[in-house]
């Protein structure tokens, strides 16, 4: 499986965007993202980036006032996937020009967009900046 | 900022942003909902712009936490709209929908549409859909489509990279779609694509496969070594893709990833190429000051220490490997250091590199004092692994030392593994006794009872042990507060055995009952029992008898004769008649038998707590192995390294052939922890029997020959009703070889789950994992040579029953040392039965022929599906199977008592599915499922469960089907799995129950007649 979920939460703990590709009910969720957004705000800068939480880890990265964070798999490369994070808000800046909190909460459907491109069904699917932006350079031209 | 143009959504979101608290944003959110929700009623002729707005809206709100429950036909009806713009609200739609959403079914027909259309943008549309929701029946009806689409030529790498994950998908839903022959080429054709977009998610494609059935796929094999070549040197490999300088490191951990699932190389060429990258990759990693660069450098290297610890690299290769990995526990940078633990324990798992771990072991115990939580437990995990005899003693007592330290989150786990490293590798039991005292004095709160039972057993099973612990039970109490639980195992140890201390001063029976005594106001209702029956065993053992300790005792007795609680008052009532009986006393309150020696169940804890995922790689199959092998009190290791045969009955007197002989007797001098059975009246005559039972056999066999008739004998560990149903008894012949933990209780946790251990003795461990699809399954055995001589004549023959249809692929005649040889079994379902396949089993090991039959957990749930149905389906379903034998009922008494929720989850375990909400009343229970044979197809299941709230002990079932046989040995299994009873842990809190006559069972009213009334 690979990714199990991927959020965005700021430093108050609103969550900013979520996307799990196994399926959780609201309730299960919302326990959820208690949960871990409890245990990972909470840590500081020199501790690393892994939390582990019942039978999965969550690899995390602050940027600003802006968490991601990502569950995984207990076998998964951790290494990689922080990386992936940062991929992905290399992606965003892009895109945004320096992208912030608001940036994604106001064009939450291009953020969304950009994930899709990025990962499918828990897999990586392009890392390639060019090729994940192509489709919403699209969207941009025909609306 | 409008959310491209749609300027209601944003304002909206405003509005909640600028919500002062959640009153305020709930109250706004409602707001919005009934808005929404009357604009999709009341205006049919909503424009497609207008529903993809609203959806959106749906989903922030969603997002933010609150339940939206209408809105998901509009989704379905955005995904058929015409225009792109619309179209893209499908992405949406899988944030919020699942695939159990019936009415995605109804898209199918449009998605297919466009996956075969010619429009690409729509293609890569639809097969993101259905990448990410795609269910059952997408599988069945586009798989084949999607597979064109992946290998066509003439498309584009931005479908087909979507085309593989796509396919991944409806794989996992439903593995026969590309269970085609020819399709392991297509795969290796795949991997000569140049795209590494298509790359990158063909791989994960892969992975799957792999994983699954490495043989199919071999010819992939040196393509994957193609692909790691060309990223490695940096050919041909775009700037788009280069991260930092490093050649798409995401592709090259996939790509080591799916190396690590074929068990070996053979092709030497192709094992050269590989060791040259690894080899580059290990030796040209260097820390760089860009974190980007570093870490996506570090990643790829940290997979190729798994690669290299999976292919049993050479020596060289490996010490480099752990040179690295020393090199790591000791950096300052949190994330490699935590990466540094994790693979060294992982290492430790795979490979003989114990020895030089161990030169760490003081840098290790370091990091277990980090600031950081996640540092520690990867520590106190590497430890847990690496202990041995040469190191128990240190590494026990830094945890010991850690505990008084170390925060809440951790303290269960950190006492639970500490208790399990004294039992498993005390140098002397003396030793054991003192950690686990200072485990309950320390942490207390954290010491679960399982640990302090565990203790009692050892010291009543061992009677060189009796005085000392007794001595220390006494000094701890003397401590001005102890923890409840100090107070419960001291003064149980006391009542047994503070005779034996008698003369050492302040150890009078009477100084011994006024310091238990002084506790008395400071416990709990449960532990009151516990000093009760000390107080009557003191009684017993004054001798002669002291009229004045006697009168305070009875004075106790009767005080609590009236007590509220019943265990107490049944004590105090039994222990004050009792008293008054003179020397018959002494009889009845004697000292506790040995246990019958058993697995420790805090190993069991402990595996219990490791949960696994569903795709495990093949390290951490064999981690988990590892970890579950879990040794018997009698079975720790001497320090000189030879493994003694586990024990038998010391009683009877048996030719020894093997050279451990000494080692042997001498162990069972230490503990005595073999069965004799407590249940007995008298130990010495139920010895005496069980010495002439196996007098012969021991005769024929080697130490240990007793083993068999030991777990008939002491029978009551063995549950009962899910056997009897098993047409094969555990045993039938004696082995000089005895099992580790319990056969049957693996059988039934195999049941349950896929993957774990079937079978473990001294020499052998039989590992299962399994994978069920629809009527098929495929079962690996892994069968792991524990030892560093070769397993000979292994013969594994497969016993179907007449409903499964088996074949077990060839297994070697040798297991050489250490090594693990994997045996599929494919398996065909053929009809509904509860008939069990059976194993026979046999190997060689020096002198010892070794012989089981064994169960496999090949069970009727295996072919079940679970499906959640809702009331709409469901009822129909319900009416139209009227009556037996389609529809049976039964009330099924002497049902393990479980609350509502953990019946439920009992249901889902069998994979029958509890479809909640159904049955009005909270007390009932209403599952489905579907069950596959070849001869039923594909068919539903569904059951229902009345339970009765003022006996749980009891309930009515109903199961219907369409199929006679079906609907009876569904019931039948479900009936098995309620009223199996596991085994009960034997505390000693019921240990003075021989001397106290049964109480009479108050025969119940009627069950049936009170669920009448209740339904």
């Amino acid at each position: 499986m690979g990714i199990r979920f991927i959020l965005m939460v700021n430093k108050q703990g609103q969550t900013r965007l979520a996307q799990y590709y196994e399926y959780l009910t609201l309730e299960e969720r919302r326990a959820l993202e208690g949960e871990i957004v409890r245990k990972c705000l909470a840590r500081t800068e020199q501790q690393c980036s892994f939390v582990e939480h019942r039978n999965y880890k969550i690899v995390y990265r602050r940027y600003a006032s802006l968490f991601f964070l990502v569950g995984v798999d207990n076998d998964e490369n951790e290494l990689a996937i922080l990386e992936f994070i940062h991929l992905l808000v290399e992606t965003m800046d892009r895109h945004f020009g320096n992208v912030c909190e608001l940036d994604i909460m106001f064009h939450l459907d291009k953020a969304h967009f950009m994930l899709e491109e990025m990962v499918m069904n828990g897999c990586i699917v392009e890392t390639s900046k060019s090729n994940i932006l192509m489709p919403i350079q699209l969207m941009d031209k025909t609306s | 900022m409008a959310l491209s143009g749609m300027r209601g959504l944003s304002v909206f979101i405003s509005d909640i942003r600028n919500c002062q608290n959640k009153e305020q944003e709930r109250l706004r959110v409602d707001k919005e909902l009934g808005n929404v929700r009357t604009r999709f009623k009341n205006e049919k002729g909503l424009t497609p712009y207008e529903k993809k707005k609203y959806v959106w809206k749906m989903l922030y709100i969603y997002m933010l936490g609150y339940d939206v429950d209408f809105g998901h036909m509009e989704t379905v009806s955005l995904i058929s709209a015409p225009k792109y713009p619309e179209k893209q609200a499908r992405s949406y739609s899988t944030c919020m929908l699942n695939e159990n959403h019936d009415f995605l079914r109804l898209a199918i027909n449009t998605v297919r549409n466009d996956i075969i259309g010619r429009n690409e943008t729509f293609q890569c549309l639809a097969l993101t859909m259905v990448g990410n929701i795609g269910g059952r029946e997408f599988a069945e009806s586009l798989a084949p489509d999607v597979q064109k689409l992946l290998i066509s030529s003439s498309c584009r790498p931005l479908v087909r990279k979507k085309a593989a994950l796509c396919l991944l998908r409806l794989y996992r839903k439903n593995a026969d779609v590309v269970n085609v022959d020819g399709w392991a080429d297509r795969m290796t054709q795949l991997l000569d694509e140049r795209d590494l977009g298509v790359l990158t998610s063909s791989m994960s494609l892969l992975v799957a496969l792999v994983s699954n059935n490495h043989e199919a796929y071999w010819s992939c094999l040196p393509k994957c070594v193609k692909i790691l070549e060309r990223l490695a040197r940096n050919q041909d490999v775009p700037q788009e893709y280069t991260y930092y300088g490093i050649p798409s490191p995401w592709l090259q951990v996939k790509t080591m990833r799916a190396l690590q699932y074929f068990p070996v190389i053979e092709d030497p060429n192709t094992r050269r190429s590989l060791f040259e990258v690894l080899q580059r990759v290990l030796v040209g990693t260097d820390v760089v000051k860009n974190v980007n660069k570093n870490n996506a450098s570090h990643a790829v290297l940290f997979e190729a220490l798994s690669l290299v610890m999976h292919l049993d690299a050479e020596k060289e290769m490996m010490s480099q490997c752990v040179a690295l990995l020393g090199k790591f526990i000791a950096v300052r940078e949190p994330n490699i250091r935590y990466l540094g633990l994790e693979n060294m324990t992982r290492m430790l798992m795979v490979t003989d590199v114990q020895e030089i771990i161990k030169k760490h072991q003081a840098q290790i115990i370091t990091s277990l004092k980090d600031p950081d939580i996640s540092i520690r437990r990867r520590a106190l995990d590497l430890l847990y692994g690496m202990c041995d005899v040469s190191n128990a003693k240190d590494i026990v007592e830094e945890l010991l030392q850690y505990l008084s330290t170390s925060d809440f989150a951790m303290r269960e786990e950190l006492s639970l593994k500490a208790a399990i490293l004294a039992e498993k590798f005390a140098p002397d039991l003396s030793w054991y006794v003192d950690v686990i005292l200072q485990l309950i004095d320390k942490a207390g709160d954290f010491v679960s009872d399982d640990i302090w039972f565990r203790v009692v057993q050892f010291v009543t099973n061992n009677e060189d042990l009796q005085p000392y612990a007794a001595l220390k039970a006494r000094e701890y109490l003397d401590k001005p507060a102890i923890h409840e639980t100090m107070v419960k195992v001291s003064a149980y140890l006391l009542g047994e055995y503070s005779h034996l201390l008698a003369r050492r001063p302040g150890c009078s029976p009477k100084e011994i009952f006024i310091i238990i005594h002084e506790k008395l106001p400071t416990v709990s209702t449960p532990t009151i029992p516990i000093l009760l029956s000390t107080y009557a065993k003191i009684l017993m053992h004054t001798q002669p008898p002291d009229p004045e300790l006697q009168n305070q005792i009875l004075a106790i007795f009767q005080k609590y004769e009236s007590c509220i609680d019943a265990e107490i008052q049944q004590r105090a009532v039994e222990y004050f008649t009792l008293s008054r009986k003179g020397p018959a006393l002494a009889d009845i309150l004697a000292e506790m038998p040995k246990f019958p020696e058993r697995q420790s169940a805090l190993i069991k804890k402990a595996e219990d707590i490791e949960t696994d995922t569903a795709e495990q790689s093949a390290i951490k199959l064999r981690a988990q192995q590892q970890i579950s092998n879990a040794l018997v009190v009698t079975d720790y290791r001497p320090p000189n390294g030879t493994p003694p045969p586990v024990s038998s009955l010391n009683l009877v007197k048996v030719s020894s052939t093997s050279s451990n002989s000494d080692y042997n007797s001498v162990d069972q001098g230490a503990d005595h922890t073999n069965g004799t059975v407590s249940k007995s009246d008298s130990q010495t005559a139920s010895a005496d029997l069980l010495g002439d039972l196996l007098g012969p056999l021991a005769i024929e066999g080697p130490p240990g020959a007793a083993t068999s008739e030991q777990s008939v004998l002491s029978g009551g560990d063995v549950p009962s009703a899910a056997d009897a149903a098993a047409i094969v008894p555990v045993q039938d012949q004696p082995n000089s070889v005895q099992p580790i933990g319990n056969i049957a209780e693996r059988f039934h946790a195999l049941c349950l789950k896929d993957s774990g251990v079937l079978y473990e003795d001294p020499y052998i461990q039989i590992g299962i994992k399994a994978d069920w699809r629809a009527h098929q399954g495929r079962l690996v055995l892994f069968l792991g040579n524990k030892n560093t001589s070769p397993l000979v004549s292994v013969q594994a023959l497969i016993l179907p029953p007449l409903n499964l249809k088996m074949e077990l692929s060839l297994v070697p005649d040798t297991i050489p040392p250490r090594a693990q040889v994997q045996c599929p079994l494919e398996i065909i379902n053929l009809r509904p039965s509860r008939d069990v396949a059976v194993l026979d089993f046999s190997y060689k090991f020096g002198t010892n022929v070794v012989n089981n039959k064994l169960r496999l957990p090949a069970v009727i749930n295996k072919f079940l599906q679970p499906i959640q149905l809702s009331a709409e389906e469901f009822f129909p379903q319900w009416r139209s199977l009227s009556g037996p034998p389609l529809k049976l009922q039964e009330v099924v008494r002497g049902v393990r008592p479980l609350p509502l929720m953990e019946l439920a989850n009992l249901f889902n375990s069998c994979r029958v599915m509890v479809c909640p909400g159904l049955d009005p009343n909270p007390n009932n229970l209403v599952a489905s499922t579907t069950f596959y044979s070849e001869s039923t197809r594909a068919m539903l299941c569904l059951v229902r469960i009345e339970t009765d709230p003022a006996d749980r002990t009891q309930l009515r079932m109903t199961v219907a089907s369409g199929d006679p046989t079906l609907t009876f040995e569904l019931k039948e299994f479900i009936k098995e799995q309620l009223v199996y009873i596991p085994e009960a842990s034997h505390g000693p809190t019921q240990v003075p129950a021989p001397a106290v006559p049964q109480a009479p069972v108050i025969p119940p009213d009627d069950p049936a007649a009170i669920l009448a009334g209740l339904l």
